[in-house]
This record gives structure tokens, sequence and C-alpha cells, in this order.
């Protein structure tokens, strides 16, 4: 009796400290205007002069706009959280820093819009999960193609989407899974995906095959499973979907695409914040500058694979 | 205290009383620290500033009625996964124990066989071994349904549980005293009827509750598999935790967990009890 009363105990003990880690986010805004004069003309100042001009001022005017003071983590300094590791072709070679990769190349676009430097960007890793659940954050942003979804949002906020990506599916091209153009073709077959992912969710709701799929704790789980044949064919998003097939595991292909409104299939890829973070206004502004600006779109073309060129699976 | 000077039948009524009144006191001493302890617990934990928020992403009512049935369901994979190893550890393990225990100079690399493999099989955690084990060998080329997940996992479940198991049997083994051999043996009894009709009961009986402890940790190292595939219940939780950002489906995991661990851990106490009671040990009062 005393025993399990204790146990309980501590249960609720661990779950209150747990819950006292979370949301201290409540970032003042109250200096915002206060410094928002200065960094305004400091930041057209550069804008109007250009890079050699620019030179000198970079330091003071590569800390943040008016728009970013007192609402990141550090001041002056943008912290960008991303998987670990970061996986082709959204960074490449596991290295952020280099700002290649897509995901890599808009962090640093939106960090540049938001008036940061690239060497006021400070990276940190989080698993993909972590990010998502309720408590504290150790980053302003986090980037690992996390769709947008109302259930997410009663934990962290998002920014406008970045991507829109459709679900694909990758199989190896001599199995049975190669020729499907349906989803009823698809119904028989053994599918596998990380678990806590949109992915997963597209197996169960729309495809929903007759035997249970398989989840995992990462990709290279369900990579591992696929090449074991395990599993007949793993849903990913398009781009990964791309690079698992031409890079990663030989045989396989892209076997099909989903429209885009396949149940959830189509899925917007947005940068998450602590929940109620006043930075996400900025980010928004910034990518919609870049959107406008049309570099988002130059970005995507530089890093990730043309998207017409999977089949697109029928759904009905 | 003094007893000395009353009489036999009287002493003996005396102790007895003494014995019921230190008895009475210890109950009333738990009930009082107990009901306190609780009251504490109850009152306090409410009043924390969070408290709603945890009870919201804990303890959700809603969210408990949602995901019971499902991780019930998921919980079935967990039990098939335990029935089909149990018997498979107790096997292997003894058989393990055995070889380690031979005393046959032919026998030798076997004996060193097994060392190496209770070496291997402890000294690395489960995770590990459910990794590469249930990717690795599949990924050797087999067809199904050779290359089930599930089928490996338990592989690797069985492997590393039958060196904990194999331990114990051979502590036990090793537990008997040498007389009782010495006994068998010139009783005209060989080494392998001692070691059936003499040895093995007397350790295996010895070492069922250390047993049972295995037991019940492997019912809650069952959902490692879910690592290399198959949703059981703590994966079916992460998944219903992921998609309603609530972490209630852990705690209804854990309940359902708790209902096989807590009865098999009863048990488990209850034959340590009755294993002192049998061998004779006494037991001190606090």
């Amino acid at each position: 009796m005393r025993k399990t009363k204790s146990l309980a105990a501590l249960a609720l003990t661990a779950g209150l400290l747990l819950a006292a880690c979370g949301d201290d986010s409540d970032s003042s805004t109250a200096d915002t205007t206060a410094a928002s004069e200065e960094t305004a003309t400091a930041d057209t100042t550069v804008a109007a002069e250009g890079d050699a001009a620019a030179e000198g001022d970079a330091t003071a005017a590569g800390t943040g706009n008016e728009c970013t003071a007192g609402k990141t983590l550090e001041e002056g300094k943008l912290t960008i959280g991303t998987g670990n590791p970061a996986y082709s072709p959204w960074v490449e070679n596991d290295a952020p820093e280099s700002g290649e990769g897509f995901e890599a190349a808009v962090a640093y676009a939106v960090a540049e819009e938001l008036g940061f430097s690239k060497d006021t960007v400070t990276w940190v890793r989080t698993s993909f999960d972590e990010a998502i659940q309720p408590g504290a954050k150790n980053f302003d942003f986090n980037l690992q193609q996390y769709s947008i979804t109302d259930e997410r949002k009663k934990t962290v906020s998002f920014s406008d989407p970045y991507y829109t990506s459709n679900q694909a599916i990758v199989g190896f091209a001599d199995s049975a899974a190669a020729n499907a153009t349906s989803i009823a073709d698809l119904k028989d077959l053994k599918f596998g995906a990380q678990a806590g992912t949109t992915s997963l969710d597209f197996i169960t709701e729309v495809i929903a095959p007759s035997s249970e799929p398989f989840a995992y704790d990462d990709n290279a789980g369900a990579k591992a499973a696929l090449e074991a044949k395990q599993v007949d064919a793993i849903v990913l998003d398009l781009p990964t979907a791309f690079y698992v097939s031409a890079v990663e595991i030989e045989g396989t292909k892209v076997i099909g695409q989903f429209p885009a409104n396949a149940g959830s299939g189509a899925d917007e890829f947005g940068l998450v914040f602590d929940l109620d973070n006043p930075l996400v206004e900025c980010v928004n502004t910034a990518l919609a500058a870049l959107k406008d600006g049309g570099e988002l779109a130059a970005i995507e073309k530089q890093w990730l694979s043309d998207k017409t060129g999977a089949p697109v699976i029928a759904t009905e | 205290m003094n007893f000395d000077s009353s009489t036999g039948p009287s002493r003996a009524s005396a102790r007895r009383a003494f014995e019921e009144q230190r008895r009475r006191r210890s109950i009333t001493i738990a009930a009082t620290s107990t009901v306190a302890f609780v009251a504490l617990v109850v009152i306090l934990v409410p009043r924390m500033p969070r408290w709603d928020r945890v009870k919201q992403s804990f303890f959700s009512g809603e969210q408990f009625a949602d995901s019971f049935p499902r991780l019930l369901d998921a919980f079935v994979l967990d039990l098939k996964i335990f029935a089909w190893s149990v018997p498979v550890i107790l096997g292997f393990g003894m058989l393990v124990a055995l070889a380690r225990v031979s005393r046959n100079p032919a026998l030798f690399p076997i004996r060193a066989l097994c060392v190496i493999y209770v070496d291997l099989m402890r000294g690395v955690p489960v995770l590990l071994w459910i990794y590469l084990i249930g990717f690795g060998v599949p990924g050797l080329g087999l067809e199904r349904p050779w290359n089930s997940p599930l089928l490996w996992g338990t592989v690797a479940l069985c492997l590393t549980y039958s060196s904990y198991v194999s331990e114990v049997f051979r502590s036990g083994i090793e537990g008997v005293h040498e007389s009782q051999r010495a006994a068998a043996r010139s009783l005209g009894l060989t080494h392998g009827q001692t070691l059936r009709l003499v040895v093995i009961p007397q350790a295996v009986r010895r070492v069922i509750p250390p047993l049972m402890n295995d037991l019940v940790s492997l019912q809650k190292d069952v959902a490692l598999v879910s690592l290399i595939g198959p949703i059981e219940i703590l994966r079916q939780a992460g998944i219903d935790k992921s998609k309603f950002a609530n972490f209630t489906p852990y705690v209804v995991a854990a309940v359902i967990f708790l209902c096989i661990t807590v009865p098999l851990t009863r048990t488990a106490d209850w034959l340590l009890a009755r294993e002192r009671r049998r061998t004779g040990a006494t037991r001190v009062a606090a």
C-alpha cells in the first residue's frame, strides 16, 4: 500500500517537474518599440549602401531587425534547431552551418531577412519528437520537415509554410508495389513509416492497408526495414523519397506521389516555435518577402528534386 | 517485562498479551503514517501552481477513454511475444546453465562458448541486440515470412534473457550443497541422475523468486521490439501522444503494464516469503 502510494507520488512529482519546465517563453515585447528606431535606421543604411559600404555596419546591423528585438532566446543572436542528424536533401552532410541543403538555405535566408548575419546564427540539434512536445525550447525556431497540423498547434506555434510537399511511396522497382496506380493496388502491401509523422497517419487513414503498418523511430529505421524487405514500401515526403531511391537504397524507385488533396496527403512544412512565440510574426514577414522576391523558389529549385518526376497515384 | 518470576502457563499468556500489544501498536503506527502521507499528497499536489496543466496533459479523462481500447488492443502483441519467449528462455537458459556447470573435460569448448555467449549478451544493452538481430539477420536476404521483425525481435529478446536466466539457474545449481551430490553419488546415482533428481529440483525451487524478477523485467522489455517496426502498446502510445499532443496515452500504457507486472511481482514476493518460511529463517520484527 505504502509503496504504491509513494510511487504515485514520485510519478506526480516527476510530472510536476516536467510541467514546471514548460512555457517560460513569454519573452517581453516591451523593449521592441524602444529599440526599433535605431535599428531601423541601421538597417536601411545597409540596404542602401550595398556590400562594400556596409562592411563596417555589418556587426552592428547583423544582430536582428526592429521586429526581432527582445524576442530571440539570446539578444542579437538567432538560435535555429534542426534534426539530429539532419538528412539530405534538407541539410547536406549533416552540416547546416554550411548553408547547403534546402532547409539550411531557407534558415539562412530567413535569418538574413530578419537582419541576422551568418555569424550570429547558432545551430542546435533536437530529435523530431522532442521539438514538438510541450516545454521550454532551446531554439528560436526549428525546422526538420514539420508538417503543420491542428494537433501540433496545441503545443507549438508554426510559421507560414515554407514548402509544400506531397506524400510519396518508395519501394523496390521489381516488387509487387512497383506498378501501383491507385490506392486499391496498395491495400495488400506491408507499409512502414516514421512514428508520429503525417506519413504514418497517411498510411493508416488514407491507404488503410489490410495488414498493420510498421512504425519506426526515424526514417533510418523505415529504410532498414525496406532494405531487409520486411516492408514492401515506405511513405515519405516527396523530396526525401527521391533522395532515398536515388542515393540511399539501390534498386528502389519512387512508385508514386499522392495528389495534394488526398486526405492528410499534402504536407505544408512550417518552422516550429515555442507556443505563442512573438517571433513568429517577424519570421512570417520575412518568409513573405522571400516568397515575393522569388528567393524561396530559387532555393527550392537549387536543392530539391523536380516535383513532377513521380507519377500521381489516384486516391479514389 | 520481567517474566522470570511467573509460572509456566501464565508466563506464556503474558507473552502473548505483550506480543498482541506490540502488534496493535505497529498497526496503529502504520495506519497513521499512511493516512498522513496520502493526505499530504492528495492535499498538496492539486495546490501546486501548474497542477491543472499537468492534469490536462497526463491525466486527461477524455484522452484516457479514447486511447484505452486502442492501447489494450496493441497490448495483445506484447502478451503474445511474452508468451512465446518465456518457455524458450527458460529452456535455453537451463541448457546454458547446465553446460556451464558440467564437469566433463571433453565439454570444455562448450563451456567456453557458453561463457562467451553470456558475457556478450549480458554486457550489451538489449536495445542493441534488437536492432542488430532484428534488422541485421533479415537484411541477409531472407524471404518473408522468415524476415519478420516479430520473429527476429523475439529471437533477440530470447537470446539476451536466456543469458540472464542461465546465470540465475547456475547460481541456484551451485548453491546446492556439495554434500547433496556426494550423498546422491554414494547411493549409486550416476552424474546425470544426480543432476536431474537431486540438484536441479532443489536449484529451481531456490531460484524461482529471482527468476520472477527477470520475467517482470522481460514483460517490460518486450516493448523494445517496437523499435524494429511492430506497433505494440508503447509505440501506439507514442503515436497517440504525437497525434493528440497529450501524454495521457503513456499513463494508460503504464496502467495496463501494471495490471500484469504487479500480480507478477506480488507472486514473486509470496514465493520468496514461502521459501523463507520453508527454509526456516526467522523474521525479526522492527
